[in-house]
């Protein structure tokens, strides 16, 4: 079987590398978060990407730390617009960097293809036809939570997500979905690092579940407080509460906890094992949602290229817009304000041998879109 | 609202409060006594927690790896204050800012040097890990507990120190007349070593204990600095009583500021403009604490003043 597999990503490579003696070159900026408690996001971000083009001789890529930092994301931006001269931008984890970062980059004439913040203002009044998100839009793994919050039969749940963007979007797309009562309802500091104040209240509130939203180092800092809290209500919340990289940390704290994303690794399409297998044998760890969405940025960009030069902004745009790779999510769409349709799942942490992981359960949402097409008038 | 969440809270709140006070009474000491401003305390913070977590990876102890902070925290601070900090005392403010700035520049780049930009995270030791019942309906984290009983023993350790030994009354009187003391014949630079040991080592500690909660990343050491530095303003500098009090109160109020101003503003408005208005305000209150501090007693509460 791995030898199958092995040959059909050493043809996948010859046949690209032939398409592309002749290919159009094109120049990526990354700007990601690979540094303190966002990191593992952005080296996700960035090790999808650069295993996806990694034979392809055309792109070249300039990849900068952010830092978590708007200031510094819009400096970087700046310098890889004015001086390197990048045709396409990449990378912004967080939603309060691409605010800053992308209405400008795109206003120039520059591509942006979001391999993960989706901020509702970019998918309503501020979408722009230079803008791809290839991830999702903020709301939607929210909404598919909401939507399982109501089939586990919870009534009286607990929310919490930081102060940014995303994290209003996610607690909008949550209550979007969700019937019961509210017990609570918090809004944290971003990359806060101390849960013991909302810890308490939840303890007081009597609810019968927490959903929080709390990506990277703060999902980390947040599950290892609550476990220790004696806390026995339960869970749920999107991927991004209990990815690879925050389960590695927390440990079997997270057993069995219920979360929704738009990828999983057990995903059956051939994409996505040769994502997988070719991810854990070139970085020797097993990839998370985002690394599978910096995976797809790549290929979807190099399905692009494939077709226009991105010289030709219209018929580059058009190329990208139809979306013509293979995705690890299998089907894959964009919607008319440029994010993807796709079904969104449930999932369950469990432990595969020694390592804990995801396991898809069912299907939260089919063909999900999302709810900002009608504002958005491109 | 509930009683016992009033408890619960100003439980975390002493528990913030704690930590704070190992952060800041090292820096309130060498501020007051050698009149040095030290912006690289954080990194002593820092240099505590990464070699707790290498202690503890290596070792699998947690008790050797809050034994490894104060021992790595004090050396790094011994070794400072040899080759650096010590050319800096009759230099005025700026220069010392400038100088322990770089030092933070140094210390942040080498330990992302040797560690990497990924946080690291620590478990608590199953006998400290779950949580306590102490009355009723209150439960607490066992792990917090263990910091508020930790600082308290540290607390007393430095006022014993300070107001009970003779180092204690070499201390003051250094913080009073530095020329006097050495004229007779205490070696004023020994005890400055001393002192900056010592500090870094409460510092090394607090990052180590905080640590094991949160996370060990590089650059977690100044945002702790910054509400140190808040206290030992509000306490009075030089004063390990002002300290002591000032980080309780820090503690306290931005702990049930946190819940509490929300809460109030609940009951004007919808919950998201609330909770956002309200964390807002909340995120201010130490500090508007503090200006009113300082308008009404401007050297801090026990402070005599800069001269």
């Amino acid at each position: 079987m791995f030898k199958l597999i092995k040959s059909v990503i050493v043809l996948i490579a010859l046949v690209t590398t032939s398409a592309f003696a002749d290919g159009h070159k094109l120049k990526v900026g990354m700007i990601t978060t690979l540094s303190g408690g966002g990191s593992g996001l952005g080296i996700d971000v960035r090790d999808g990407f650069m295993l996806a083009i990694r034979n392809n001789d055309n792109i070249e890529v300039i990849i900068e730390d952010d830092q978590r930092k708007p200031d510094i994301a819009v400096q970087l931006a700046d310098k890889m617009i004015q001086s390197e001269k990048v045709d396409v931008l990449t990378g912004i984890i967080w939603s309060n960097l691409a605010m800053a970062v992308v209405p400008a980059a795109v206003n120039q004439g520059k591509f942006y293809l979001s391999p993960n913040a989706g901020p509702s203002a970019l998918a309503g009044k501020g979408c722009h036809k230079n803008y791809f998100n290839v991830a999702w839009q903020n709301d939607n793994l929210h909404e598919a939570a909401g939507g399982h919050a109501n089939s586990s039969g919870f009534k009286n749940t607990f929310i919490l997500a930081p102060n940014y963007p995303a994290g209003k979007d996610a607690l909008t797309g949550f209550k979007r979905y969700f019937k019961g009562e509210l017990a609570g309802e918090i809004y944290t500091k971003l990359g806060q690092k101390d849960y013991s104040v909302e810890i308490a209240q939840i303890r007081a509130s009597n609810a019968d579940s927490v959903f929080f939203f709390l990506p990277g180092g703060m999902g980390i800092g947040f599950m290892k407080q609550y476990a220790q809290s004696g806390i026995d209500t339960p869970v749920v919340g999107p991927a991004f509460s209990f990815d690879q990289g925050i389960l590695k940390a927390v440990g079997t704290a997270a057993l069995g906890v219920k979360n929704t994303s738009q990828w999983s690794k057990d995903l059956d399409n051939n994409a996505n094992k040769i994502f997988v297998t070719e991810f854990k044998k070139e970085f020797g760890r097993l990839p998370s949602l985002y690394a599978s969405q910096g995976y797809d940025t790549g290929n979807l960009l190099i399905s692009a290229m494939k077709k226009s030069s991105v010289k030709d902004a219209d018929a580059f745009r058009q190329a990208i817009r139809a979306a013509n790779f293979e995705s690890t999510r299998g089907s894959f769409k964009f919607s008319s304000n440029h994010h993807p349709i796709q079904d969104i799942y449930v999932r369950e942490v469990v432990k595969e041998g020694e390592v804990l992981t995801n396991k898809i359960v069912s299907i939260g949402l089919k063909d999900h879109s999302n709810a900002y097409v009608d504002q958005c008038s491109m | 609202m509930t009683f016992e969440l009033c408890v619960e809270q100003l439980l975390n709140g002493f528990q913030f409060g704690f930590m704070l006070f190992l952060m800041s009474a090292g820096l309130t000491l060498i501020f007051g006594v050698m009149g040095l401003i030290n912006l690289a305390h954080g990194s002593f913070y820092m240099i505590g927690a990464f070699s707790a977590a290498a202690v503890s990876a290596a070792l699998g102890s947690f008790w050797f790896s809050l034994l490894a902070s104060l021992i790595f925290a004090s050396i790094a601070g011994v070794i400072v204050e040899i080759v650096i900090i010590r050319r800096l005392y009759d230099r005025d403010h700026l220069d010392q800012v400038l100088a322990t700035f770089a030092l933070i520049l140094l210390f942040s780049e080498s330990v992302r040097w040797i560690f990497g930009a990924y946080p690291l995270y620590l478990d608590v030791p199953d006998i400290l890990s779950g949580s306590l019942q102490i009355i009723g309906g209150i439960y607490y984290s066992k792990y917090r507990l263990f910091i508020i009983l930790v600082g308290l023993l540290l607390a007393i350790f430095l006022f014993f120190l300070i107001g009970k030994t003779n180092l204690g009354v070499q201390i003051r009187a250094g913080q009073h007349d530095r020329e006097m003391i050495s004229a007779l014949g205490v070696d004023i630079s020994k005890l400055y070593t001393f002192l900056f040991g010592l500090g870094a080592a409460l510092a090394g500690l607090a990052g180590a204990l905080v640590g094991t909660i949160q996370s060990v990343e590089v650059g977690m050491g100044e945002p702790v600095l910054i509400l140190a530095f808040v206290v030992i303003v509000i306490g009075g500098i030089g004063s390990i009583k002002g300290a002591f009090m000032a980080s309780l109160i820090v503690g306290c109020v931005d702990t049930m500021g946190r819940f509490l101003v929300p809460w109030i503003l609940m009951s004007l408005t919808d919950p998201s403009t609330a909770m956002s208005i309200g964390s807002a305000i909340a995120s201010m209150l130490i500090y508007v604490l503090m200006a009113i501090v300082l308008i009404v007693k401007p050297t801090g509460f026990f402070g005599k003043g800069l001269t």
